[in-house]
């Protein structure tokens, strides 16, 4: 099976180990992400303003793109699904941005929101299906207590995202099953960890994570692990809290392809 | 030819706002068969009746028009007044230019051509219309009422002390419903056990009365007056004449890990189980999903120890048929589901209930023998939240887009109870609003703020999060003070939206009475008839019309009563004449309308037929015009175009189409 890939900015730079041991994961699942070529940066936030259709142009190219392949769309960070889900919602539904957007691009065939977005996630849920996953796992974490972190963007809003129940989710729990591990359920698994307010009131953001992490750690988690490199950036913050990890981490050991991953 | 007569009501602004009344009555004047048109400010007045009446005396008219409102708000009016001025009431039409016109739309060129238009196909039909007489059906003098809560207890009650037979039929092992899983009610915090019970009793006891629980309704036919019901009595699988009601089969039965319903699984009961001690009837059930014999073939503990002999795990359901002349529904509600609502962490934590499993909590036949304490680990609260309006005036599609009416006056009552009997618990009340309409309700929940001293906070609570430490942490805001708030709690009690019992959606299409998109019952009018279905012969008692408290569900209950009774007063009863005929020369007795006749009202006969002088032995369609109901699916589906409705034959439908295409 071959999707198209979204890897976006962050996952060239910052966040490469999310990147990379996805790509080795999927590999190990017998599936393809196809990097589609001169993809731009999809904005890192969805635009509020009604009117405002630039910043939405990006995610319009690669979900063109993937139609034009006849592929599904797989995105991996948090902060990108949730912008390309959204405008794709939008291409879809809402008329005037639709009009204008294609008005804009001149593609050779107008896009009107005919590409299925899937967070990873998805499609070790929807796709390989964790009763599938289970059985390729060579290197379960037993015993591993692991406090899995949603944060905002791949919940809300739930009418568009439909990626789980955003006041009690649960794939990230059954994806940390699957891998062999014991999920830690706290309730703080779908609060915000304050985003881009990090960079302007630290404090903020820091009480903010303290919460997550004190409930986390509470419960007796011995680790985090997220989707999204703001997050886990924001996560680390927290002085002696516990370690966050990206999920593909986990499951790139659990597949035993972690360390051809790194090379 | 006729001579007709048209009056166009104004109906005040509603119509004449929209419609140019005089441009009607000046077209409906050219129409054939018109010798007389006229306007007037309210066409349903008295006034406006003594018009109509002086036209067809003056006039000698043969037929009326009126052109004003839905035939369903005032064709019985019309037809009333036609017939005192000696007209036949089925010479009445009605063109309906004020919902299906003046309310609809804006502009008055538009709307005036189509009142003329919708004018123009009454008197087209009218110019048909026959003189009929109208027949006449028994009522059979017994009522039947779907649920046995307080509104159907009350019902049954006031019906049958009206001197006329009742049957109660009730899903659950017992009558008593809601109402008995109550602690106290409000406003006067008496005990709901107390004052339940005995009307309980009094319904067994009645000799007009016979209580049928553990029974549902399968098959509703017929209509008002003469109901057909088949009544499943569920196997109980004890034989209620030996039960003494002893309770040794409870009390020995080995499998005892069923959620009990009674207590809103909060506690378990047994396979064989009366579902709480003051039942009606005190005679247990057996849960054969539950019951070690019945899924091993092993145990027969229940058999063995009772002394009765009353066990008997042969018993069959039984459908029994009876005939009703009324039927009362009275199916109340439930609390809805709380799957969507997991930011209160209801599914997370056992110290997150809902209000009436707090009922259950503080009765003394409850889990806790009526000590407040918290369900995971039995410690003593020391502050309990309340969380107001959850699923109720919601406005997207987790809840219900309505007030639930009963929340904030139990809300308090629990608030103060808690605050009486245990001084040191502190109490906190989120709310949206207080609504405390109603006969000392207001000074009933200043009580609780002010001699209490309940704290009041306006506002939502967004998350409920369980804290390592088993406490509760409750994050809301404070709309008064324009803040967040976090505050630590023992236990949260949710007032929880209620919604209609979902047993009432199958019933309504039984009955074919309507119901709205929250699954509550319709009534004929929501101000003029409030306890009466629109569907002849059905009333409506408590919450499946719409939340009510239990007084208003009490005198609701005793108006449907009323209603019920009103008709089971008659001897006989008027039927619709428009009924289907079949056209003897036509007929060739095929039987395709018998096969599509929803009442089963078509029959077949051998007549002798005069077909133009040749006389011949015939199979011929025979109406029973008792059991046609006028639907019209037989003169659809006769393929000789035998049959036909009176009042709405095809000739008089084709003539409406024809004078609206003119």
């Amino acid at each position: 099976m071959k999707y198209s890939y979204y890897p976006g900015c962050t996952l060239k730079t910052k966040a490469k180990a999310l990147d990379a041991y996805a790509r080795a994961s999927a590999k190990a699942l017998g599936f393809e992400l196809e990097e589609i070529k001169d993809w731009q940066c999809c904005g890192g936030v969805y635009p509020l303003g009604a009117d405002e259709i630039a910043t939405k142009l990006s995610s319009v190219r690669a979900l063109a793109d993937a139609r034009d392949h006849g592929q599904e769309l797989v995105t991996l960070c948090s902060a990108c699904h949730h912008v390309i889900k959204r405008v794709n919602d939008d291409m879809k539904n809402v008329d005037d941005i639709r009009t204008r957007a294609n008005n804009y691009m001149q593609l050779d065939t107008p896009y009107a929101g005919e590409t299925n977005v899937l967070h990873f996630l998805e499609v070790l849920r929807d796709r390989v299906g964790f009763d599938e996953l289970k059985k390729k796992v060579v290197n379960p974490l037993s015993g591993k207590k692991i406090g899995a972190y949603y944060g905002c963007l791949l919940l809300r809003p739930s009418e568009i995202m439909t990626f789980d129940d955003p006041e009690n989710p649960k794939i990230l729990e059954d994806f940390i099953r699957a891998i062999g591990a014991e999920p830690v359920v706290y309730p703080y698994r779908n609060e915000c960890c304050g985003g881009y307010i990090s960079l302007k009131e630290k404090e903020m953001a820091g009480r903010m994570t303290d919460t997550i992490q004190a409930s986390a750690s509470g419960f007796g988690a011995e680790m985090l692990i997220t989707a999204c490199p703001l997050c886990q950036y924001n996560l680390n913050q927290t002085v002696d809290g516990l370690p966050v990890l990206y999920f593909t981490e986990l499951l790139a050991e659990a597949l035993g392809v972690k360390e051809e991953a790194m090379a | 030819m006729q001579r007709i007569g048209v009056f166009v009501c104004h109906c005040g602004s509603n119509i004449a706002a929209t419609v140019d009344v005089k441009k009607v009555v000046e077209m409906a004047a050219r129409e054939p068969g018109v010798v007389h048109a006229e306007d007037y400010q309210y066409m349903c007045s008295e006034a406006g009746q003594a018009k109509i009446a002086a036209a067809i005396a003056e006039k000698k008219l043969t037929g009326i028009v009126v052109c004003s409102c839905s035939p369903r708000m005032h064709e019985a009016t019309f037809r009333k007044c036609a017939e005192r001025a000696g007209l036949n009431p089925y010479m009445v039409e009605i063109a309906n230019i004020r919902e299906h016109c003046s309310w609809i739309h804006k502009n008055m060129e538009e709307a005036t051509e189509k009142a003329v238009i919708l004018a123009r196909a009454a008197i087209a039909k009218v110019n048909l219309n026959a003189p009929l007489k109208p027949g006449e059906s028994r009522v059979t003098k017994r009522a039947l009422v779907i649920g046995g809560g307080i509104a159907g207890i009350q019902s049954a009650l006031d019906i049958a002390d009206a001197g006329y037979e009742v049957d109660i039929v009730e899903k659950t092992p017992s009558i008593g419903g809601r109402m008995a899983q109550l602690d106290k009610t409000f406003p006067t915090l008496d005990c709901s056990a107390c004052i339940l019970t005995p009307k309980m009793v009094e319904a067994a006891a009645h000799e007009k009365i016979n209580i049928y629980t553990y029974s549902e309704v399968e098959k509703i036919s017929g209509f008002v007056g003469d109901f057909t019901v088949d009544i499943r009595k569920k196997a109980r699988s004890i034989d209620a004449n030996k039960c003494t009601g002893c309770g040794a089969c409870q009390e020995k039965c080995p499998s005892k890990k069923s959620l009990s319903e009674f207590n809103r699984g909060l506690n378990t009961r047994s396979a064989i189980y009366t579902p709480f001690a003051q039942a009606i009837p005190n005679v247990p059930v057996i849960d054969r999903e539950a019951c070690i014999k019945f899924k091993t073939g092993k145990c027969g503990i229940c058999s063995k120890v009772c002394a009765a002999g009353a066990v008997d795990y042969e018993q069959k359901d039984e459908i029994f048929t009876e005939k009703y002349g009324a039927i009362v529904v009275a199916t109340g509600f439930d609390t809805i589901k709380l799957d969507k609502y997991d930011e209160y962490a209801y599914n997370q934590s056992k110290d997150v209930i809902t209000s009436l499993e707090l009922e259950r909590v503080m009765n003394a036949a409850g889990p806790t023998k009526g000590h407040l304490e918290r369900l995971s680990d039995g410690k003593h609260p020391e502050h309990i939240v309340f969380v107001q309006c959850v699923g109720s005036r919601c406005s997207d599609e987790r809840g219900k887009p309505y007030c639930s009416k009963i929340c904030c006056m139990y809300t308090a009552k629990h608030a103060m109870l808690i605050r009486d009997k245990y001084p040191d618990v502190k109490v906190t009340v989120f709310y949206i609003d207080v609504r405390t309409p109603g006969k000392n309700f207001d000074e009933f929940y200043r009580r609780a703020v002010e001699e209490y001293g309940v704290n009041y906070i306006k506002g939502q609570v967004g998350k409920v999060a369980p804290q390592p430490d088993g406490s509760l942490l409750v994050q809301a805001s404070d709309l008064l003070d324009n803040k967040q708030i976090k505050m630590k709690a023992d236990m949260v009690v949710l007032a929880t939206a209620i919604e209609p019992d979902p047993s009432v959606r199958p019933l309504a299409t039984m009955l074919t009475a309507s119901i709205d998109t929250n699954n509550f019952l319709t009534e004929a009018h929501p101000k003029l008839r409030p306890v009466e279905s629109p569907t002849a012969g059905i009333f409506l008692s408590g919450v499946c019309q719409g939340p009510k408290d239990i007084p208003e569900t009490v005198a609701q209950a005793g108006a449907a009563a009323v209603k019920a009774i009103g008709l089971l007063a008659k001897d006989k009863l008027t039927t619709n004449p428009c009924t289907a005929k079949a056209d003897e020369l036509l007929c060739n007795g095929c039987s395709t309308c018998a096969n599509v006749c929803p009442y089963g009202a078509i029959s077949y006969e051998v007549k002798l037929i005069n077909d133009h002088g040749v006389r011949e032995d015939r199979r011929i369609a025979v109406v029973n015009n008792a059991l046609c109901q006028g639907c019209g699916a037989c003169t659809v589906a006769c393929p000789s175009g035998a049959m036909d409705l009176q009042g709405f034959s095809n000739r008089q439908i084709i003539a409406e189409v024809d004078a609206i295409c003119r």
